[in-house]
């Protein structure tokens, strides 16, 4: 049985890539809607949650990228910002409206020579999280490195320095406390996925 | 009252059949694992028995993951919808094609609903192998109804962004929610009604199964 439901969660795969639209824009929300106090979501408590520390965080890079070179906090709160006021949907079904601002995956793919003509997209956390996702999604315009949260720096709990936010994916796909962003052609794993959920997880 | 000769009244067709039984069930693995999917974040002050909903051992699943089998119940979901969809889809044009609908769910209107619904009050309506009764057109006709209204409130919640603004259409994620809670709730409702008739008209039961059953047009 086990079987059969994987091969139904690799066709739900291959139906989600067709019906992403790389195009088609979350729907936003007055800023009046975002939630200031938002919710608190993982498998540990949030006293248990990782400290990154300023001074010594690196983001490594790896995988198909131009240049490697790691960065400092410092450097990224420099890359050019957007907002966004999104609804993030949990694949258990609450949803919650919030404001995250950051720099789009693509700017920062575009500064470090990233291979967009890759398939996939690896993220490594520093709470032993990770997560994946396709090129056509990390390259979505809502796709972000997102370094606030309601405009204040993203609270450690959330995932300080920076979580991935994208607003076409299920939440467990917004990886927090990112450490290393890889670039491949081989599928990776996800966290969730790896306990049973399906992979693409598009909304 | 005195019946008829005994004859073999043919009711199903084989692609009636076949498709009862896949939505019937598509339908029980969506109840049992919608239920487990909605005790992982309820919408009313309420939780279903686990032991009624689907996607495998509670306990397996918390060891594993610490996850009370929402996992392998969503699989179970977006395996069943696509079961489901195909049934129904077969079964709304087959009896649209075959006339089925046209001569057996047809014509149905407040006045015969009415004299046969009151008449079912009393226990004085009889079933007829191969005649469907008001009552029962307007419960076909509604169950037909609220599945169409699940696999789009499904949609809706499955792909908000992909399919918005589809989810305005139910007020909202939040609405999208609440309508397919409702919808399953009526659905469930058809069925405790189906199948408390058929338990009480059990040839109608092998005559889904089989396509034919013995039973004559008692008067």
């Amino acid at each position: 049985m086990q079987s059969i439901l994987a091969r139904f969660s690799a066709w739900n795969d291959r139906v989600q890539e067709m019906l992403f639209n790389p195009n088609k824009l979350a729907p936003t929300f007055p800023e009046s809607a975002a939630v200031k106090d938002f919710r608190y979501n993982a498998w540990y408590d949030a006293k248990s949650a990782p400290a990154l520390d300023a001074a010594s965080y690196r983001l490594s890079l790896s995988g198909l990228i131009g240049n490697k070179q790691p960065w400092t906090v410092e450097q990224l709160h420099a890359l050019p910002q957007v907002s966004q006021v999104t609804r993030h949907v949990c694949v258990e079904g609450w949803s919650m409206i919030g404001k995250w601002t950051g720099t789009p995956l693509r700017t920062f793919f575009e500064r470090i020579g990233a291979d967009t003509t890759a398939r996939y997209v690896g993220f490594e956390c520093a709470d032993g999280y990770y997560e994946s996702m396709d090129m056509a999604t990390a390259l979505h315009p809502q796709t972000i490195m997102a370094f606030k949260l309601s405009d204040e720096t993203l609270p450690r709990k959330y995932g300080y320095p920076f979580k991935i936010r994208v607003p076409t994916k299920l939440g467990f796909k917004n990886p927090k406390f990112v450490t290393t962003i890889y670039v491949t052609n081989l599928r990776p794993h996800g966290f969730w996925t790896d306990r049973g959920y399906n992979w693409f997880s598009g909304i | 009252m005195s019946a008829t000769t005994e004859t073999e009244v043919l009711e199903h067709r084989w692609p009636v059949r076949l498709t009862h039984w896949l939505m019937a069930a598509a339908i029980l693995i969506m109840i049992g694992s919608g239920w487990r999917i909605y005790n992982a974040s309820p919408i009313l002050p309420f939780r279903f028995p686990e032991a009624v909903t689907l996607g495998g051992d509670v306990n397996v699943a918390l060891t594993w993951h610490n996850d009370p089998g929402v996992a392998s119940a969503i699989a179970w979901h977006f395996a069943g919808m696509w079961v489901l969809l195909v049934a129904y889809l077969l079964f709304v044009a087959w009896g649209a094609l075959s006339g089925h609908f046209r001569r057996d769910f047809l014509p149905v209107g407040p006045t015969s609903f009415r004299r046969d619904f009151l008449a079912a009050a009393r226990f004085q309506l009889r079933h007829k192998l191969g005649e469907y009764n008001a009552v029962q057109k307007v419960f076909y006709w509604g169950v037909l109804v609220l599945v169409l209204l699940m696999i789009v409130s499904g949609i809706a919640i499955w792909k908000p962004v992909q399919t918005y603004p589809l989810v305005d259409l139910f007020g909202g994620f939040q609405g999208a929610r609440i309508v397919h809670f409702l919808g399953m709730a009526g659905i469930c409702g058809f069925l405790l009604v189906h199948v408390a008739l058929v338990v009480l008209v059990p040839k109608t039961f092998v005559a889904m199964v089989l396509g034919r059953a013995t039973g004559g047009h008692p008067s």
